[in-house]
């Protein structure tokens, strides 16, 4: 482990310490539909970071109280697996993921059409399986992936990730070394149309470097935006398209 | 960002310009017609509309579907119609009257029927009836499982599929819109009907699928005889 005190160099030779330039993301792997039981799941790896979403619903509220008559309600559960980081962290919700939770669902919620389903609830499980700075990002990333699996309306698919500063430099998607000992980190979550769900600051920076931040993780966000979608049409990539003309209305007519 | 070129298209795809063609499965943002689900996009009668791959089943009025009696509550059985809602079948929706306390006689707790959607409210209240000949309570064969968003699949263009189904297995077969499918027939003609239901609903989207569901029953009969 390297002190806080001593003097690190968080770049070498121009490039970080995992080989990155300061505006490339980590690298991605999306697997759709990895869970049986659920209707919509999601396994993601950005980096080091292992996460796996799962969407169950619509379905019936419990407990009845939460249900809201005119619209679906949206939950979601961040869930750290105890074996996820270094030190064995205590199982079980906690200060921190309590707000990733919130913060997580309120960055996807705005795109979830709630109103087609009235009194249901779609339950958003992610879990961490391995962290490595960013997890939160990560868990939309796969949720939102997972929400569209489970096939509920949304108006779109939402993308997030992080920026940094380390060594007075923006970067993009800092890793566990380089949040840990950098000096902000600004997580953000945003629509293919550039709306901003989620905005977060961990640290300080001026108002032209907060700018620049959320700049360059808009288009990292952009990048994980494509391949959020590649991996979900290219699921499908031979399909028939004939057969979904008339039939739909054929259905239940057949006795 | 236009990506009609490509069939799949994922929420927030923009389908087309002119919001006078947005149809099911699709909103309008702006003037341009955008993509609100994960499915295969297609034009229908001027209009594009959005097909989803997933799904859980909605009920509509008209819809005829398999439900299973959860409950039985005063004059009211409770229904599972695989969806996130469940139905109310009045006891007067049944073909003949019966008095309150012989409910239970008709329709227990885990008896399977099939049953209309009579109506469905704002509050998603869903009633339900029996009252038609084609409808009741399912005493024989088998039920299966499939998604509802597969079901037009099974039916196939004009019912093509079912119908091919029902003829080369000597099952009747009946596909409720919730996804539940009831078989009746012979032991071993059900054991393949329902292995070749749940091959259609893995199969759903690839091409030339009614073609190779008859080479593969035509195969399993032979190994059979």
């Amino acid at each position: 482990m390297i002190g806080m005190d001593e003097k690190l160099s968080f770049f070498k030779d121009g490039v970080r310490l995992d080989g990155r330039r300061s505006d490339e993301l980590r690298p991605i792997k999306i697997e759709v539909g990895v869970l049986a039981r659920a209707d919509g799941s999601c396994y993601m790896e950005m980096g080091d970071n292992r996460v796996i979403a799962a969407v169950y619903g619509p379905r019936e509220v419990h407990p009845r109280h939460l249900q809201e008559v005119t619209r679906a309600i949206v939950r979601y559960r961040y869930n750290m697996a105890s074996f996820s980081v270094e030190e064995r962290k205590r199982p079980g919700p906690d200060r921190r993921s309590n707000e990733v939770s919130k913060v997580s669902r309120e960055a996807l919620e705005p795109v979830v059409l709630t109103s087609y389903f009235p009194k249901s609830v779609v339950d958003i499980f992610v879990e961490v399986l391995q962290a490595d700075a960013g997890t939160r990002t990560a868990g939309i990333n796969a949720a939102s992936v997972a929400l569209a699996d489970a096939g509920i309306p949304m108006k779109s698919l939402i993308s997030s990730c992080a920026a940094g500063k380390v060594d007075g430099e923006i970067v993009l998607d800092p890793m566990k070394i380089e949040d840990n000992l950098g000096e902000a980190d600004v997580p953000i979550a945003m629509t293919p149309g550039g709306d901003i769900t989620l905005l977060q600051m961990d640290g300080r920076l001026t108002k032209d470097e907060l700018k620049r931040a959320v700049d360059l993780a808009k288009a990292g966000c952009r990048q994980i935006y494509e391949i959020q979608r590649k991996v979900l049409v290219d699921r499908y990539s031979h399909m028939e398209p004939e057969i979904c003309d008339e039939a739909v209305a054929m259905a239940g007519e057949e006795i | 960002m236009d990506r009609m070129d490509r069939n799949v298209v994922v929420p927030g795809d923009l389908l087309s310009d002119d919001p006078k063609t947005a149809g099911e499965g699709t909103y309008v943002k702006d003037g341009k017609v955008f993509s609100l689900l994960y499915g295969m996009a297609s034009s229908y009668k001027d209009k594009v509309r959005v097909i989803p791959l997933a799904g859980k089943y909605v009920p509509l009025p008209g819809d005829t579907v398999v439900g299973v009696v959860q409950d039985i509550v005063f004059s009211n059985w409770i229904i599972n119609i695989n969806s996130p809602y469940e139905g109310l079948l009045h006891i007067s929706e049944l073909p003949r009257k019966i008095e309150m306390n012989e409910m239970s006689k008709y329709l227990r707790i885990g008896s399977t029927a099939m049953i209309r959607v009579k109506d469905v409210d704002s509050t998603m209240k869903v009633e339900l009836t029996m009252n038609d000949r084609r409808l009741g309570i399912l005493t024989r064969g088998r039920v299966a499982e499939i998604s509802p968003t597969r079901v037009p699949r099974l039916i196939g263009k004009g019912g093509s599929m079912i119908n091919m189904l029902k003829k080369e297995l000597n099952c009747n077969i009946f596909v409720g819109q919730n996804g539940r499918i009831w078989v009746d027939g012979q032991d071993d003609d059900m054991d393949l009907a329902l292995r070749t239901i749940l091959i259609i609903e893995k199969e759903a989207h690839t091409t030339g699928l009614t073609d190779r569901i008859m080479d593969f029953l035509r195969v399993e009969k032979e190994a059979r005889s």
